[in-house]
């Protein structure tokens, strides 16, 4: 069998309109922003009213600067077309001037409709290799197309999630205006990809294609689209993006590995946020010796350099010590306290509930608390293994530990900022006067009143986290050396960058395109809720 | 001021002390000297073997007093081993010399010596700071100005195409950690796979001699990730003042556009990006590890890496003494710039 390129047979059709589309992009993309700088009228961007002549020369210039760049974008369709000799560069350069000519003379709007065409057209070739994909054999669409075939439940997932969302927008709150802002829309629609990516193919195994531990021998070092030796009755026929330096699969391991990062990253934010939350409250709102004590504290573990931190925590000498474990029994402490006290400032005065609903809401989350935090075999056993929920193998347990120990005094310098800003306002004197607790006040009054800014921050946070978790498999930390989350494998991948590229770029592009996701989600937020 | 300072710089100093005891604890926990203690001597001591080597080296005399004895306010020990041999924490943990010093700790100069590199842990990280100093200064110098620059030019007319386009360049650049741009840049930039190979892949030479061809890559790494932050906020800070009552006065006045972003709206936009630009310094750090481990440039943060793995005490207390003084001093310098340059605070 032969390589699979990365367009297949369909690319001979496609992929010259592809570079046209490309081309025209770059050159109308430079021809806009020489626009921006120099305008037609000889005004430039910082003095919009019409020109002094002395403005002239350097804009002429700058121009002419910026459309020499945009003979870059010409030269790949030039060299493809007329092939890679000095024909090419010529031909290259007189469309180049020529057109950059032409786009003096044509007006700021046209050529921003121009990008935006050439950018959509460009888009929507791609997206023509994706849908036909899904339909014919590999061999047809290439990687690209064969790729968008096994993740098609992710697609089908999407397309529901977003059909339902726009349709019920308006009931939805601050999740439905989402959709009213392109940036947001993108955010969200990167996260779900990777969310779904990691739900169907690491909760249900339906994307990825081989074992992502698995190692066939004769498969190391492949480029991408490489066919596997000695398939069997039933086994994928390609290493979609060719196989590692210990010959197992790119691509399956990229997809298995979201699936750790899609775990852990939201988890330990959520748990750096019960943390910063319940101990960020009380110090914004008492002040005094605790707020001096717990910001002394905070203000410590921040002046820490992160990555010292990581390996003084997660070294083997440590592990074996009990530290990162005890340090867990106290952090996961914080959600069982914050549930407990949420439950019982809002409820204490209702019938039944103290005899009945709080010690059943306590109990179980004791439960899981201690399930969590004890483990057979380790310093802190402190179930015994019959009554043991789940069981958290250790290293993973050191890295949750240790990202959400970074994240939390960030949480609670936030939380305690929001506090003091807020506990001035005519509803906290209100609640006050009513003689509520101080508990209920700050759990129900003013937590639900904060929750703009924390909402945004936990987007931007799981991102960090995110990174945070990506820089601890970067330094060989934690996590076991095979173990396919997205860090490690670029760490074990940037040896032999020079020479087979996919290994560490795939799990490089995924976790930027999840931050990225998380990024533009938390700036759309962020301006749907200002709106208001 | 004076006391602000006063009080600032003892909070500081507190801080610093806690900070290197919990490193101090930590890396003298008993795993880790067991480790040690297998270094230095061999692989296959038994365990009364390591509990006797460790406890003739003054190991266990208690967590507090070590750390007295390594800050330098409690005499190094001197201690006849079960071995025979009177050993002196100020004689390199060796036999007793004629012209030891009684207490040898921080405060008298005496950082200790690396296990890891053979060499006085003063000269390797006073070298090894040189050389990270000479990566940060490029980065400093490649961030700042394209920082404020992006951030002024987009916050000037916010909403507009500019803006939209340089924010989400902006938000793509925090995106990317270094450890994927460093990546993305050797592959398209070093690799014989895309084939530019304009610049290489190794800062190793850059330590003696930095050429644009080995030196660009590790610099430009480090600055777009602290870069789309700082822009972010100098957009915000400009976008703020350039709806300020003063800045419509001067156009109703008719001054220029460009007089008004340079002469009025610049000034007061660049106080908030100081303070940002001082508190990213710290975050520099990380970046500078992972660079520094990424093009095998050994400085400063390939030393951590390096002490931390080996459990190096005595080197990886002075890069924590070092990164803690890094953080605290850059807060401080924050703060007290904010103070000179926003007349409206002051401080009682």
């Amino acid at each position: 069998m032969q390589n699979l390129t990365w367009t297949g047979t369909l690319g001979a059709y496609i992929n010259p309109f592809f570079l046209i589309a490309l081309s025209a992009f770059c050159v109308f993309a430079v021809a806009a922003a020489a626009r921006g700088f120099s305008r037609a009228d000889g005004s430039t961007l910082l003095n919009p009213t019409p020109p002094s002549i002395a403005l002239m020369g350097p804009t002429a210039i700058i121009g002419l600067v910026l459309w020499l760049l945009s003979l870059t974008g010409l030269a790949p369709f030039a060299i493809l077309a007329l092939g890679n000799n000095w024909l090419s560069l010529v031909a290259c350069l007189i469309i180049g001037l020529a057109a950059g000519f032409g786009l003096f003379q044509i007006s700021a709007e046209v050529i921003f409709k121009l990008v935006w065409g050439a950018f959509y057209a460009a888009l929507g070739l791609f997206t023509i290799y994706l849908i036909v994909g899904l339909f014919v054999a590999p061999e047809t669409a290439g990687i690209l197309g064969a790729i968008s075939k096994q993740l098609i439940p992710t697609w089908i997932a999407l397309a529901v999630t977003f059909a339902l969302s726009i349709y019920f927008k308006r009931g939805l709150g601050l999740y439905g205006k989402l959709f009213d802002s392109p940036i947001g829309m993108i955010g969200l629609a990167l996260v779900l990809f990777w969310v779904f990516t990691a739900l169907f193919g690491a909760g249900f195994d339906l994307i990825a294609t081989h074992d992502p531990l698995g190692q066939v021998s004769g498969m190391k070092n492949k480029h991408p689209g490489i066919p596997l030796i000695r398939a069997q009755e039933g086994d994928y026929p390609y290493y979609l993006f060719g196989g590692d330096t210990l010959a197992r699969d790119v691509f399956s391991r990229a997809i298995v590995g979201s699936g750790i990062v899609i775990v852990i990253a939201p988890a330990a934010t959520v748990f750096a946020f019960m943390v910063g939350i319940t101990l960020g409250l009380p110090a914004g709102y008492f002040g005094g010796r605790l707020d001096t004590v717990l910001s002394f504290l905070s203000n410590m573990v921040l002046a820490f350099p992160v990555i010292l931190l990581f390996f003084l925590l997660v070294t083997p000498e440590i592990i074996e010590s009990g530290l990162p474990n005890y340090l867990a029994v106290i952090l996961f402490v914080f959600p069982v306290v914050f549930i407990a006290v949420a439950q019982y400032s809002k409820n204490r005065l209702k019938p039944n509930f103290l005899t009945l609903q709080f010690p059943i809401v306590l109990i179980i989350s004791i439960w899981l608390y201690l399930s969590l935090v004890s483990e057979a075999g380790t310093k802190i056993a402190l179930l015994p293994p019959l009554l043991d929920l789940f069981d958290v193998p250790s290293e993973v347990l050191v890295v949750f530990v240790s990202v959400v120990f970074v994240n939390s005094p960030t949480v609670f310098r936030i939380v305690r900022g929001l506090t003091l800003d807020v506990k001035t306002r005519d509803y906290v004197a209100a609640a006050q006067t009513r003689g509520e607790g101080p508990w209920y006040i700050m759990l129900w009054e003013i937590l639900p009143n904060v929750r703009g800014p924390l909402i945004v921050d936990f987007c931007l946070r799981i991102g960090y986290a995110t990174i945070l978790l990506g820089t601890l498999g970067f330094f060989g930390l934690g996590l076991e050396s095979e173990s396919p989350d997205w860090g490690t494998t670029i760490n074990a991948g940037r040896k032999l960058l020079s020479v087979y590229l996919a290994p560490p770029l795939v799990p490089a592009f995924a976790l930027m395109s999840l931050v990225l996701g998380l990024n533009l989600l938390a700036d759309g937020l962020r301006e749907e809720s200002l709106r208001d | 001021m004076g006391m602000f300072i006063l009080r600032r710089t003892g909070v500081m100093l507190l801080t610093a002390i806690c900070l290197t005891f919990i490193v101090f604890i930590m890396t003298n926990l008993y795993p880790n000297l067991e480790k040690l203690a297998k270094n230095e001597g061999n692989f296959r001591m038994s365990d009364a073997e390591v509990a006797s080597f460790l406890s003739n080296r003054g190991y266990t005399q208690g967590k507090l007093h070590n750390y007295g004895e390594w800050l330098g306010v409690l005499p190094g020990y001197v201690i006849e081993g079960i071995d025979g041999k009177t050993r002196g924490r100020c004689s390199n943990h060796g036999a007793i010399l004629e012209n030891a010093n009684e207490y040898c700790g921080v405060l008298q100069g005496h950082w200790g010596f690396s296990s890891r590199f053979k060499e006085p842990v003063y000269q390797i990280v006073a070298t090894r700071l040189g050389l990270t100093g000479k990566l940060m200064f490029w980065v400093l110098m490649v961030m700042i100005p394209s920082a404020l620059m992006i951030g002024v030019f987009a916050g000037m007319r916010e909403g507009s195409r500019l803006d939209r386009s340089l924010s989400s360049g902006a938000i793509l650049t925090t995106a990317t950690p270094e450890y994927v741009s460093g990546v993305i840049f050797i592959a398209i930039f070093t690799s014989s796979a895309v084939g530019l190979k304009w610049f290489k892949g190794s800062a190793t030479s850059a330590m003696d001699h930095a050429t644009l061809e080995n030196f660009l890559l590790p610099v430009l790494t480090i600055a777009l990730y602290g870069m789309g932050y700082i822009a972010r906020m100098t957009r915000a800070s400009m976008a703020e003042v350039m709806t300020a009552q003063y800045i419509r006065t001067a156009r109703l006045k008719g001054v220029s556009f460009a007089n008004i972003v340079l002469k009025h709206a610049l000034r007061n936009a660049l106080i908030a990006p100081f303070t940002v630009i001082m508190l990213q310094i710290p975050w520099l750090l990380n970046g500078v590890v992972i660079v520094e481990v990424l093009f095998n440039f050994k400085g400063f943060g390939w030393v951590l890496v390096q002490a931390a793995s080996n459990n190096d005490i005595d080197l990886l207390l002075a890069v924590s003494v070092v990164g803690v003084v890094v953080v605290l001093l850059t807060q401080l310098i924050s703060d007290i710039g904010y103070v000179f340059l926003n007349p409206r605070i002051r401080i009682s």
